[in-house]
This record gives structure tokens, sequence and C-alpha cells, in this order.
């Protein structure tokens, strides 16, 4: 990456981290009702890959999806609107935080049942071929949709097809509450499983956002060539728990240290200065994204909630939802 | 076109028409290329449109649910094949959680226009994991459409409305009337989702039927018609959208209700239509309401023990019976 491009990118997941931190005070706040899943701590993976894609590309994230959204065009308002149940929310506050999409950027929604995305994203992916178009899918998932009978039928369907999608594994090392070790039959849970299927299996530190970029963009250079999908294995970790209802005391308190010192802000940072950016300038990014979202807070805050007639729209194309003449 | 199309020809066909019509219209399901479908319904089609728009899978039913979902939210029309309808419980969670709530979760931003085609009921000794007519599973679910043909004619002109259609359509296609044949409709034929047809009049009983239980309910119409009793059948056609003013209409007319169904009583689709007519039509009805339908249990082997529990002309012409004296 160049110096400005890491730049824009150490922002946008600055956005990230304090929009996540945002969801999290106003829940405690009780403006946020249901729950969250936050994903601070793994900022570079999302980040990273969507400096790697182009506009046009299809994203499928998961129920941990908010950083997917972000990073692929929805903006801090629309979302925290969405969350606080507002008119104005990303989704008309029908679909909340596991269901942040923005279809115009191509962010093509979270899906909160686990691993059921993946078959999606190699329809994307196929529909992009029958088109013609060189678009690629990608899909976001953590390590527990690796044991989901819906991500082997999606890998395989892909390969035999030579699909143009990238499946990425966010391993953050818990499949929920339980080690994804204690369950898994593979010490990596998707990198493993790659070569069952005739495709590449790659793992990257997913905290780094300049490897992510990397891989990603040869990823989907070979995806886009014509050379069928790849599984990559991004390493991470989360910094909150699994839910908002939990605290994540299962966590060893030594692990969960050494992975808050290897956070990929404290990471992307360090890579700035070395590559001779000025700590200030990096100061005036980090007020910017502060300001984005402080100011994104207020103006979802002062939004309207929905109309409730609005519960009876958008089941049909129509806009409707009857069911019977 | 010959003078007659079978109703298995008429799947072929009535895909086919659309696949002519417009390029974004694919098709992929398990062994539906080369070799034409396990019940020959795709026959025709690998070679007029290519591997490219005709596409083998794998056994892999979330899988094909799944990509035809993505392929339908980016741009394409595909037609999916589910081969037994039982097998759609392999992929419920496309069915249930993901093809008909994306758009309201979304708050309207991503339309599914896909169709999911499947041989759906008994009446053919396939046993109990191959014989279930199913479409009660997709009636519980808002977000989904829900055909389920009983001629020739209706499966090619309510294909067109299906693929055409920019809603999520569950197409049943019957296999006990895959051999029966009708009269190839004219090009362009169209039939609206959601539009039942009075396919027999009749002053004294409203017989309303779906898919194959509509040959089954003429054919006790004429029995009955014997015994001075006229029936009217009414053809549902579809599930969702459901017509209910042709059934209301009928029902004006006659005064008597029964719903042939072939799925179990316990959670059948005759049970919401009765209780449509129990809400907004009482005041039509000079008895109570009958439904026959098969019983709740796996449907059995032997063809014996199958009639036991599906609905015959016999079990139809007596509750018609019962109810005319009542």
């Amino acid at each position: 990456m160049e110096p400005a491009e890491l730049l824009a990118a150490y922002e946008q997941m600055a956005v990230i981290r304090r929009t996540e931190k945002a969801a999290h005070d106003l829940f405690l706040q009780g403006l946020v009702k249901g729950t969250t899943h936050l994903a601070a701590g793994h900022e570079a993976i999302a980040v990273g890959a969507s400096a790697a894609l182009r506009p046009d590309d299809y994203v499928f994230a998961t129920y941990r999806g908010h950083h997917h959204a972000l990073a692929r065009g929805a903006t801090p308002q629309e979302c925290l609107a969405e969350l606080m149940s507002r008119a104005t929310g990303l989704c008309k506050a029908k679909g909340g935080s596991m269901h942040l999409t923005k279809a115009a950027t191509g962010m093509l929604g979270s899906y909160a049942i686990v691993g059921a995305h993946l078959p999606m994203a190699a329809g994307a992916a196929w529909s992009a071929r029958l088109r013609g178009t060189e678009q690629i899918a990608v899909a976001f998932f953590g390590d527990g949709a690796t044991n989901i009978g819906a991500f082997h039928e999606a890998l395989n369907l892909a390969a035999v097809w030579k699909l143009p999608v990238l499946f990425v594994c966010e391993n953050n090392l818990y499949m929920e509450y339980t080690p994804i070790a204690d369950v898994t039959a593979v010490p990596r849970p998707a990198a493993d499983r790659a070569p069952g299927y005739g495709i590449p299996g790659e793992v990257v530190d997913g905290n780094d956002v300049v490897a992510v970029q990397e891989v990603v963009a040869r990823l989907a250079g070979r995806a886009r060539a014509g050379g069928g999908p790849a599984l990559l294995e991004a390493e991470t970790y989360r910094h909150f728990g699994h839910s908002r209802a939990d605290p994540a005391t299962y966590r060893p308190a030594e692990e969960v240290e050494r992975w808050l010192k290897h956070d990929p802000l404290d990471l992307a940072r360090g890579r700035l200065v070395e590559l001779g950016v000025a700590p200030e300038t990096i100061t005036e990014a980090d007020e910017r994204a502060s300001t984005v979202v402080r100011e994104a807070v207020e103006v979802a805050k002062a939004a309207p909630p929905p109309d409730p007639r609005e519960a009876l729209t958008d089941v049909w194309a129509d806009g409707g939802a009857a069911w019977r003449t | 076109m010959a003078d007659v199309i079978s109703y298995r020809e008429a799947v072929a066909e009535g895909i086919a028409r659309e696949m002519r019509r417009d390029p974004t219209v694919v098709c992929l399901g398990e062994d539906i290329g080369e070799a034409g479908g396990v019940f020959k319904t795709t026959v025709g089609l690998r070679a007029e449109f290519g591997s490219e728009r005709v596409w083998d899978t794998p056994i892999s039913e979330q899988a094909i649910v799944g990509a035809a979902m993505g392929a339908a939210m980016t741009g394409m029309r595909p037609v999916a094949e589910i081969m037994f309808s039982d097998f759609l419980a392999c992929c419920w969670d496309y069915l249930a959680n993901e093809i008909p709530k994306v758009r309201y979760m979304t708050g309207g931003q991503v339309t599914v226009p896909l169709v999911v085609r499947t041989a759906n009921g008994g009446g053919l000794g396939f046993g109990a994991q191959h014989s279930q007519a199913t479409e009660n599973w997709a009636f519980t679910i808002p977000g989904l459409k829900i055909a389920a043909p009983a001629t020739p004619g209706d499966v090619i002109g309510m294909m067109a409305a299906a693929i055409r259609s920019d809603d999520p359509v569950v197409f049943f296609e019957h296999k006990a009337l895959l051999a029966t044949k009708g009269t190839p409709p004219p090009p362009d034929h169209v039939v609206e989702l959601g539009r039942a047809a009075v396919v027999r009049e009749g002053a004294d009983v409203t017989l309303v039927a779906l898919a194959s239980m509509v040959p089954l309910a003429l054919k006790a119409a004429e029995l009955l018609s014997g015994e001075g009793i006229e029936a009217e059948v009414v053809d549902l056609r579809c599930l969702v959208p459901l017509d209910m003013s042709t059934v209301l209409a009928s029902l004006g007319r006659t005064s008597r209700l029964v719903t042939v169904e072939e799925n179990p009583y316990q959670g059948g689709w005759g049970g919401t239509l009765v209780s449509v007519v129990a809400d907004e039509g009482f005041g039509l009805l000079d008895a109570p309401v009958r439904r026959v339908t098969g019983e709740c249990v796996p449907l059995p082997f032997a063809d014996a023990l199958e009639e036991e529990v599906i609905p015959t002309v016999e079990k139809v012409v007596a509750a018609v019976r019962d109810l005319a004296a009542y």
C-alpha cells in the first residue's frame, strides 16, 4: 500500500472502531435494543479486503458485519440509525444490527444464520460470470461457519463451477463461546479444508491491513482472471464477547492481553510511521474519524422512529405484504 | 407443435419459452442437463440453450437454492430444481430464513426473482421420503409465492408468470400429473399468479382443489352429478397469492364448501381457506365446511396403504354426499 492508501485505510478502521464503541455505548444507554455482535478487532479484514476489491464487487457478511457494511459504503450515521431503530436506518429499521445491507454499493447483506450466505456468494459470482462482468463475490464468515453444511456445499460448487468467489474466514478463535479448536477436526478450520475442494487455502494475519489487502488483491485477481475460488483464513480476535450478552470471561487473560497488543489500528499506525507519515497526520485522521462518528451519533439520535405502517411493506416487489388477492 | 402436450413436456416447454424470451433465465439442478431431469421435465433444454444456461449441480440442495438466491439478487432469473419436494427440507434455511426475508429485512433493497421447481405429492408408491405433498410447508412462510398447476396449459402459463415474477416462487409440479395431457397453449400464454379457475360449474357445492386433487375432484363431481348433486370445482392454482374472491363468489352460488387437499389435515392449506370463509363468508354457508385431506401419517409404500391415507374420489364423493344432505 502507498502511504496515502494506507492512511485512508487507517482512517476507515478508526471510523469502524469508533462506530463499534458508539454502538456499545448506545446499547448501555438503552438506545440500541436486541443485541449487537461487535467487530472491534476485526477491522483490518474488512478494510484490507475492500481496498483490494472493485467498487462493483459483491460482499456477503454475517451478523458480525458492521465493519463490512462500513467498509463497503454504508455511513456510520445510516448504521447507527439502524441500530437505534430510526426511520433513517440503513434498512429502514427492519434489519437491525445483524442485517446491515447496502445493495447499491454491493454490500449484499449480513446474514444471521451461520454459513447461509456462502452459497449466495457463489451464486452472485456465478451470475457475474454469466453476465461476463468480471465482478467477483466475497463471503466473509466466522470460524464457526466452517462446520456448517452450507460451507462445504458452497466450496464444492464454487470449485467445480470455477466461480470467481473468495471465501474469507475471520478466525477469531471462538465459535460463539466455544474455542473453535475444541470442536473442529483440523487445526486451521478454513485453510485446512481447502485441499478437500482442490482450491487454494491461505492464512493471513487478519490484523494487518496491508497483508490482508495484498493477499485479497492476489486471490481476487486470480478469480477475476478465471482461476476460480479461494479460501482465505484471516487470524484475528474480537475485543468484545460474542454478543452483548457475553462478557467473554472464558478467554484466558494472557490470550486477551496478547491479542490486544496486536491491535490492527496500532499495527497500521506503526506501518504509517515506518513509511514516514508524520504523527500529527495520523492524529488528524483519528480526529476526523472521531468527529464523523460523534456527529453520526447525534444525527441518528435525532432521527424519527419508523412509521408503524412500514411494518406491512417490503415483503413483495410491489412494495406490499398482501398474501391474497 | 403437436396437438397435445403432456404435463411433463409442458414443464420444459414453459421454461424454454422464457429462456428464449429472456437471456437472464438460467436453470440449475441435479441431473437436469443431458439427463433431462429424473422426471424428464427438462428434456431438450441443454440441447437448445447449452451448458452455460442449463447447469448440472452436485447433490447439494443448500448450494442449489443458495446459489440461485445469490444469482437472483445480482441480475439473473434462475430456475432451480429440487428433485423431490421432500428434499426441500434439505434447503429449508433458504426457503424459510433467507429468500423470503431478505427483501423485508433490507428495507426493500434486494429483489429475489427466482423459481424453485419441485416434484410434489404421492400416488406413485415412492414411499414416505419421496411422496409428500409439501406445499403447506411453504404456505406457513410470508414472502414465498406458491404455484401448483393442475394442467399442461397452466404449467406453461404459470411457469411464465413465475419466471417473470420479481418475487420468489415455489413451483410445485405434481408427480401424479406428469403423464396427463392437454392442448398446448398459444405463444406468450401467461396465467397470472393468484387467479383461481372455476373448472366445472355447479349449484350445489363448491369443491376447492389444488394440483392432482383437481382431476380427482372433477371425477367426483361427475359421479355426484349422476346422483343429482352438481358440484362446482375451483382449481386454486396458487396458494400465495390466494384467490379468496373466486372461492367466496363460488360459495355465494352453492352455499356449501369442501376443500380437497392431499397434504395432511394438520396444518393444511384448507384450514386457512376455511378460516377465511368463516371470517368473511359465514353468511354464505348453509352447512358446515368439510375438509378431505391426507391422514396425519407419513405416506406408506403399498398402494392399498397409500390409498388409505390420501384423498380418493370415493372419499370426496362421500364427503359431498354427507354435506349435500345436511
